[in-house]
């Protein structure tokens, strides 16, 4: 019988787990969880904030699931080393788990720069992970002043969580503008106003020089006085045991198609592994949750002897504040189409007839089809392409290609 | 498994699978009082092209993209049906940027909804198919992988 061992218990995990179920309904797996969970929604911990969902609703499976899936899981342990060679984990107590077969999901962990007098700000908090998200709910009262530092997407979640919980919420960022690894200037500029008109006050191109206690000098020289801080600069993937272990590693751990690393018997799967980007046709850490399943799924698979490849990856957000959505997918090269209101924007990006991405905002119906463009390279030259940049709609597909979509299983 | 599908030549962009599709979801028994002046927020639509229309509702896809993108982990499937547990659903709209039919939309309270194929609600099987008075959405097996 063949002993699977994940470490991780996140999403690319549950995902793993069920790709390895659908090839082998017997073999052994061992779940290493280094948090005392079982898998929940991580993207959620913002809504908790926000009190739109709790803690039960959180729970990524049912109750049932670990059972259900016949597997073991190690709560609170972590993995301290891989011994290739003999294929076998060390656990942080010494203890060592034999493996055929191991998927690493271990993820990414905080960045946290080294700021000058950090040590004396007494409430500062990360927003990774459901502990993080439970300390930060506690020590939030409405009489506090919250900065953030970075108006990314973690940043900004936690920020919109926190907006009405708390007396102010301010955010910094180096970068000139909000979410400026999936916006552009004038997109990220409409979200901006939108989420001032919302309360949040922003500090970009700017960020902290130094903390004096609770107060924050800025680069700029103004002080920002605050009660809680969080700091959500920015993710590292989890890389070092596979390092450790002799295996390449670059941003991510490197994995192929089939999510397996450069050493045998091991693969990689979510925030932690560096796999291909079909949009721009290179490696690159996607880290964001679709992705994490797939190739916790695809890596699952795999290892039980399967097939499953992941070729078409892109990077690819939906993202929502205040009741504003904002969708992104792919990347922003080529010809610009363009349609704006007051209230929306819709940018589609088209080169060597190909779409290439989007950024949609306030306008978001049936974006899935202009998703799918980018993922299977659909040439423009088959669609009807002046119909379907004014609105998504798979009537501007040729019939051939409707009978296939529409006409049988899919 | 049987599915609903259309047979494009026979749609008359008529809409009353919308209508149809709304009114059995809305758990009321009387249409006129459940539609009569409201926006409504039915799980199928029209497609309109240049020559055709055609209506559209989830594939229930042998692999769900939504279901494997779903951040919450409120889509699931059970017994080859895509189905949304709406008290999970967050309104991330993920689902939305992944469909590549377009079958994914809010509904009136901000959760997403989508077709289930009337299998809980009252109807039982599709209203649209039902109600369709040209007989251009059907409920059947139309090859099944094995």
């Amino acid at each position: 019988m063949k002993r699977y061992v994940i470490i991780g218990n996140g999403v690319a995990a549950a995902g793993c787990i069920e790709g390895i179920r659908k090839i082998d309904r017997t073999g052994e797996i061992t779940v290493v969880s280094e948090e005392d969970r079982a898998v929940y929604c991580r993207p959620l911990i913002s809504y908790y904030l926000e009190k739109k969902t709790d803690l039960s609703r959180m729970q990524y499976r049912s109750a049932d699931f670990y059972d259900r899936m016949g597997c073991r899981v190690l709560y609170g342990k972590k993995a301290v080393r891989i011994l290739n060679e003999s294929r076998e984990i060390e656990l942080d107590d010494g203890a060592l788990l034999p493996y055929d077969s191991l998927c690493l999901a271990v993820g990414s962990s905080p960045f946290v720069p080294r700021f000058e007098g950090i040590e004396s700000v007494e409430n500062q908090f990360s927003f990774m992970t459901l502990d993080d998200a439970l300390a930060l709910d506690a020590a939030v009262s409405e009489n506090s002043r919250v900065l953030i530092v970075g108006a990314g997407l973690i940043g900004l979640k936690c920020a919109e969580g926190l907006t009405g919980r708390a007396a102010s919420v301010a955010v910094c960022d180096l970068a000139d503008r909000v979410l400026s690894s999936i916006l552009d200037d004038e997109c990220a500029a409409m979200m901006q106003k939108h989420l001032e008109a919302h309360g949040m006050r922003f500090y970009l191109g700017d960020s902290v020089g130094r903390f004096e206690g609770n107060t924050a000098i800025m680069q700029s020289g103004a002080a920002v006085p605050f009660d809680v801080l969080v700091l959500a600069v920015g993710v590292r993937a989890n890389t070092a045991l596979l390092r450790e272990a002799g295996g390449e590693v670059n941003r991510g751990i490197l994995v192929d198609e089939r999510m397996q690393t450069s050493l045998p018997g091991i693969y990689a799967a979510g925030d932690c592994a560096e796999g291909f980007d079909s949009s721009v046709g290179a490696r690159r850490v996607l880290a964001i949750l679709p992705n994490a399943y797939l190739q916790g799924h695809a890596a699952g698979v795999n290892m039980a002897g399967g097939s499953e490849t992941l070729e078409n990856a892109i990077p690819m957000n939906s993202i929502g504040f205040f009741g504003l959505h904002a969708m992104t997918a792919g990347s922003y090269e080529g010809a610009l189409y363009e349609e704006k209101t007051d209230h929306s924007i819709k940018r589609l990006f088209t080169k060597d007839d190909l779409l290439k991405g989007f950024i949609l905002i306030g306008c978001n119906e049936r974006a899935g089809i202009y998703t799918a463009m980018i993922r299977e390279k659909t040439p423009l030259s088959s669609v009807n392409f002046e119909i379907l940049k004014k609105a998504a709609t798979t009537a501007a597909f040729s019939s051939e290609i409707r009978r296939k979509k529409f006409g049988g299983v899919v | 498994m049987k599915r609903v599908y259309v047979n494009e030549q026979w749609c008359l962009g008529c809409h009353l699978c919308e209508y149809n599709c709304a009114f059995a979801n809305s758990g009321m028994t009387d249409m006129v009082l459940a539609l009569k002046g409201k926006p409504i927020y039915p799980r199928i639509h029209i497609e309109e092209g240049e020559k055709i229309t055609y209506a559209v509702s989830c594939r229930h896809c042998e692999d769900p993209l939504c279901v494997k993108s779903c951040i919450a982990g409120a889509l699931y499937k059970e017994d080859g049906v895509i189905r949304i547990d709406r008290e999970k659903c967050v309104g991330c709209c993920t689902c939305v940027l992944v469909c590549p039919y377009g079958a994914l939309a809010p509904s009136e309270d901000g959760v997403m909804q989508k077709c289930e194929l009337c299998l809980q609600n009252s109807v039982g099987e599709p209203a649209c198919v039902k109600g369709c008075p040209n007989r251009a959405i059907v409920y059947e097996e139309r090859g099944e992988a094995l």
